[in-house]
């Protein structure tokens, strides 16, 4: 008996390796280094908690009616027709339901807080020296196989490598030049898709110097496995010596490069670019990086104008590039683009110097009568345009 | 790449496509094509064809169709715990530089065909075999509303799984994950015949699973004894109508989705291509409008199994039966208001997430709700471990945790860190296998006295049940660590060392696995060679509670000699405590009806039809096309649609029953 005790009390050592194994491990979503992963760490573990609340009970409810009412125990109470109690009823929807209100409550404003698309300013969510900081601007595209780092502000791009300053924010604009990624630093912050001819945006800030992992969380094709890259949490200085080294790269990125980096390529090593082209992002963004290919922008604005009619049919050029180089449907047309009606290189040629305002005319929008102005027109920089602002209520 | 030339005679389809230099598919045809020989031999041998052709292909007898569901459930577990096992060794050994076993062309294969062949040919044949064996004996009916629809809708089922199995061995699967979002399964980046045997084998086996679900709804709406109500169809019927419901309102969705996807692939459109204005987030959201109901569709009739097995085994009324029914109908409703959380990462408003986040977190619940419910069922019970009540226990216990994580996932913010990962691979199999294989081996144990008669042997059960119960821990929980640790679903080669070991133990536990799928197959052996030991006279080895034990075990073809009268919500129950006398006399000729080979035809052109556009056979297409109109039409000249069995047979099987209970009344 003592020495049967005695071995229970110590059995608990027996989990010792397991606890060994865990702590070896790098639990970066519970453990991450930036201020918006661990707000939804934060989350997870508060929501796995509440709800804890309610598990912990059933499992042991479980186990022990079990036990109590087993078949052999001829002592506990045996009433085959209780089938109903009004107040346990009353219990049991309303305890899981208290549960809920209360996650609910914390996913409204989780997710509003957490929302990607909201930009970190000053104020409480950010790390206090984030304070002055002038947000990053980084352009990501999703390649087969590969991630394109664009950094706008510095004119240089960076082939499955990124780097960011700690406790400055970063605002990535994302998109995908074939098929749907996602985009995702465990470290930093949540992922979010990264989509053919659509930008998602993320906001996020890096607030520990360190080397992450960052990957595609959203299998592409046979190359998604290599589809990582690292990154860089540097501090200032740090940061630019590495923007340094990016700038002393010899090698561009101009239309044709990206067109020869778009083909399929897997496990490609880190490259870097001294200089790229500033339209390029809105360029693959749009879906218009060959020549001549109408950019979907510019195809959005012609139709909500009302297209262009009739004209519009034959304004139509076969494929002969295409990332793939593959055919169509085998029973449909060959496959065809949009060309593009006017380029910018079309305006320089016609002797136009500069990008062509064209006089607004009578843009005020038509109001019902009583509806107040929409927010963007009370903006103070917005009245400085053509549109006279109608007469505001005097309280304001 | 260019694409392969279409050849008049036989598409694109050439010599290239049979996979003769991959040693693995070789292999894998050399045992499936000598064991497919073996079976056929063996049945030539025995004879068994005619037997087989009259008495179960065209059979329009529920109980024998719901049987065959059942077999092609378990024979296609067999392909999916093959592709599973696949993987689970791949992402053990490809460390350090290794690249393991599978390239990229065949893992991504395998990985698409797991997801594909788990859902809708293990778990939906599994699913409405069970239904469809059970529904129509539950409500004390002959045989379901429309029984030649049935037979159809069982061979489409089979059609699409040969499909699916044929990929295997002729060309390629789909190499796009589960689900197959475009762009990567458009013509660009997947012009292969994967895709297009994946569309093809969905079509065949969703119009199958769509009609049975019609089926279903009419049987259980129009087909129930007299007395039974509403409120008192069992629990199991309950959430067979809401589970029909589901499949009826949900599969147009996936059929519409993924003929829009062909029409891409076939014609040329660009509903989800990246230019000329398709978008391919329609697609995502089309098919998750289908699929989150599709999930409900597989948990429902388990959690009906569960409402069954815990009452019967308690030897206790189920609990709130209206607050149980209630829940059912509030998740079925609430399903349809989910479907976003599978994508939250796609960059929806704040606004929007919450929505779909919160309505998420209100299934839990109903959900929750339900589980207290069978908690209060055990409660004041007399509980039999029988192994039926033992995989509810288990039940129980494993599937609070996935519900928990599920309701994780359903907070937007934890979801950008956790989606995509191996956390959500957990979390999904921690609820299929904890709530619905969990479910339907409970229910497979449950019912297959009644099927058969005789029971399962119980000592194999157990062996099945620990290694399936502590195999699912071993293969799971180690993915929610992953998961924690930031690693993503679907990667076939690591760089992290530290990472091993969790893959090693993930694939010990899909070992464990292997061996409780292993010893559920030596049960059911075992139970067959030892059946005399096993067999159950009375109908009723359980003292259970609904009507399907009232009759005797394996029912009549008729099911009932006399449709019974319903009093109380456990029929059979309230008829054994008032003391009820099976009528001996008085039996009249019985209505059925009458076999056909008609849906063996139309599937088996169905297939054909499929095949020819996978392949551009587009004579073959043609042909098969029109045969399956002819076919068609020409069935519905087919007036010979129904017999009488004669009295003096219902006289004399009625009467070996009575032999048989008054012979064993004291056993």
């Amino acid at each position: 008996m003592f020495t049967k005790s005695a071995l229970r009390r110590f059995r608990i050592f027996a989990l010792l390796p397991l606890a060994l194994l865990l702590s070896a491990c790098n639990f970066v979503v519970l453990n991450p280094s930036g201020h918006v992963a661990a707000q939804e760490r934060d989350l997870v573990v508060i929501s796995t908690i509440l709800m804890l609340i309610i598990i912990i009970p059933v499992m042991a409810l479980t186990i022990l009616f079990a036990w109590r009412y087993r078949h052999s125990n001829k002592s506990a109470r045996y009433e085959p027709d209780w089938e109903h109690s009004t107040h346990l009823e009353l219990v049991i929807w309303s305890a899981p339901l208290l549960i809920i209100i209360c996650l609910g409550a914390l996913t409204w404003m989780g997710t509003h807080l957490l929302d990607p698309y909201r930009a970190i300013g000053p104020g409480k969510s950010v790390h206090p020296s984030a304070g002055n900081a002038v947000p990053l601007d980084v352009e990501v595209v999703a390649l087969d196989w590969k991630w394109l780092f664009i950094y706008p502000q510095y004119g240089v791009a960076s082939l499955n490598e990124l780097a960011a300053p700690v406790d400055r924010p970063i605002n990535f604009r994302i998109t995908s030049s074939s098929v749907m990624n996602s985009f995702y630093i465990p470290a930093l912050a949540g992922q979010i898709y990264a989509m053919p001819g659509m930008q998602t945006k993320l906001h996020a800030i890096i607030n520990e110097a360190g080397e992450y992992q960052g990957f595609s969380a959203n299998y592409s094709g046979s190359g998604f496995s290599g589809m990582h890259f690292a990154f860089h949490g540097l501090d200032d200085a740090g940061f630019e010596s590495w923007i340094g080294t990016l700038k002393a790269s010899a090698d561009q990125l101009g239309r044709g490069e990206y067109t020869a980096l778009e083909q399929p390529s897997e496990n490609v090593p880190v490259r870097r670019y001294g200089s790229v082209d500033a339209d390029l992002f809105k360029a693959i963004l749009n879906r218009c990086v060959t020549p001549g290919k109408m950019c979907m922008n510019d195809m959005m604005a012609i139709d909500a104008k009302g297209g262009l009619g009739l004209a519009g049919i034959p304004n139509l050029m076969p494929v002969s590039y295409d990332q793939f180089a593959r055919s169509g449907a085998v029973l449909g047309p060959a496959r065809s683009y949009v060309a593009a009606i006017c380029t910018p290189e079309d305006s320089t040629a016609a002797g136009i110097a500069g990008p062509v305002t064209p006089a607004l005319i009578g843009t005020t929008p038509i109001l019902g009568s009583g509806l107040p102005l929409p927010s963007f027109m009370l903006n103070p920089r917005s009245t400085t345009s053509a549109i006279d602002p109608l007469p505001q209520p005097s309280n304001t | 790449m260019s694409p392969t030339p279409v050849s008049p005679i036989f598409g694109r389809f050439t010599l290239e496509a049979l996979p003769i230099h991959e040693p693995i598919l070789v292999v894998t045809f050399a045992v499936v094509a000598l064991g497919g020989i073996a079976v056929l031999g063996a049945i030539t041998y025995f004879r068994l064809w005619g037997y087989l052709w009259r008495e179960w292909f065209t059979t329009v007898d529920h109980k024998r169709i719901g049987i065959m569901y059942m077999v092609l459930g378990i024979i296609m577990l067999l392909r999916g715990f093959a592709d599973a096992i696949m993987m689970r060794l791949q992402q053990a050994i490809a460390f350090g530089g290794s690249e393991g076993y599978l390239p990229a062309h065949h893992y991504d294969q395998v990985f698409s065909a797991h997801g594909v062949i788990m859902i809708f040919f293990v778990a939906m044949p599994l699913v409405t075999g069970l239904m469809n064996f059970v529904v129509p004996l539950q409500i004390g009916a002959r045989d379901v509303s429309f029984p030649f629809l049935n037979n159809f809708s069982f061979w489409m089922t089979v059609s699409g799984a040969v499909i699916v199995m044929m990929s295997l061995f002729v060309g390629e699967f789909a190499r796009t994950g589960w689900l197959a979002y475009p762009p990567l399964s458009g013509i660009i980046y997947s012009p292969d015949v994967g895709v297009d045997y994946y569309i093809w084998a969905l079509q065949v086996a969703g119009v199958g699973t769509l009609l049975s679900g019609i089926n279903l709804i009419c049987t259980i709406v129009k087909m129930r004894a007299p007395g039974m109500t509403m409120m008192k169809m069992p629990v199991f019927t309950w959430t067979s109508l809401c589970t029909n419901v589901l499949i009826v309102a949900a599969f147009p969705i996936l059929t519409a989705v993924l003929s829009l996807l062909a029409l891409d692939r076939y014609v040329g459109t660009n509903f989800f291509t990246n230019d000329l204005g398709g978008n391919p987030m329609m697609y995502v959201n089309l098919i998750w409008i289908w699929g989150h109901p599709e999930v409900y569709i597989l948990i429902l009739p388990a959690f009906g199994i569960f409402s069954e097995v815990v009452s019967t085994f308690a030897g206790k009324r189920l609990f709130g039966y209206t607050s149980m029914v209630y829940a059912t109908v509030v998740i079925t409703i609430l399903s349809y208001l989910v479907w976003l959380h599978h994508f939250f990462t796609m960059g929806s408003g704040a606004s929007v997430n919450s929505f779909f986040g919160i309505t998420t977190m209100i299934i839990s619940i109903p959900t929750g709700a339900k589980m207290f419910n069978w908690l209060f069922t055990m409660y004041r019970g007399r509980i039999r471990f029988e192994l039926p009540m033992m995989w509810t226990l288990a039940f129980m216990l494993t599937f609070v945790i996935g519900g928990m994580t599920g309701v994780l996932l359903a907070v937007p913010p934890a979801d950008f860190v956790l989606h995509n990962s191996l956390f959500l691979v957990a979390h999904f199999h921690n609820v299929i296998i904890g709530g619905v294989l969990f479910g339907l081996f409970a229910g497979i144990a449950f019912w297959f006295p009644k099927a058969f008669g005789f029971k399962l042997d119980p000592f194999w059960g157990k062996m099945s049940f620990w290694f399936w119960v502590i195999g699912f821990y071993f293969a799971f929980m180690p993915l929610y660590v992953l998961g924690l640790m930031g690693v993503t679903r679907r990667l076939r080669v690591f760089d992290d060392p530290s990472l091993q070991i969790w893959f090693v133990l993930a694939g010990f536990g899909a070992f464990l696995i292997f061996l409780g799928i292993l010893s559920f197959l030596i049960q059911i052996a075992v139970s067959i060679r030892n059946r005399e030991k096993l067999r159950d006279f009375t109908g009723d080895p359980w003292d259970a509670r609904t009507l399907e034990w009232a009759t005797s075990s394996p029912p009549p073809a008729y099911n009932f000699a006399f449709t019974p009268i319903v009093h109380d919500n456990d029929a059979w129950w309230d008829m054994k405590k008032h003391g009820y006398q099976r009528p001996l006399e008085g039996f009249k000729p019985i209505h059925m009806p009458r076999n056909t080979p008609a849906g063996v035809f139309l599937a088996g052109l169905s297939m054909v039809l499929a095949v020819a556009l996978i392949w551009y056979v587009w004579w073959l297409a043609a042909i098969s096309f029109v045969a399956l109109l002819a076919t068609a039409i020409g069935h519905t000249f087919n007036n010979n649609r129904d017999f009488h069995i004669p009295a003096e047979e219902v006289v004399q099987t009625e009467g070996e029953r009575t032999r048989l209970l008054a012979g064993h009344a004291g056993a």
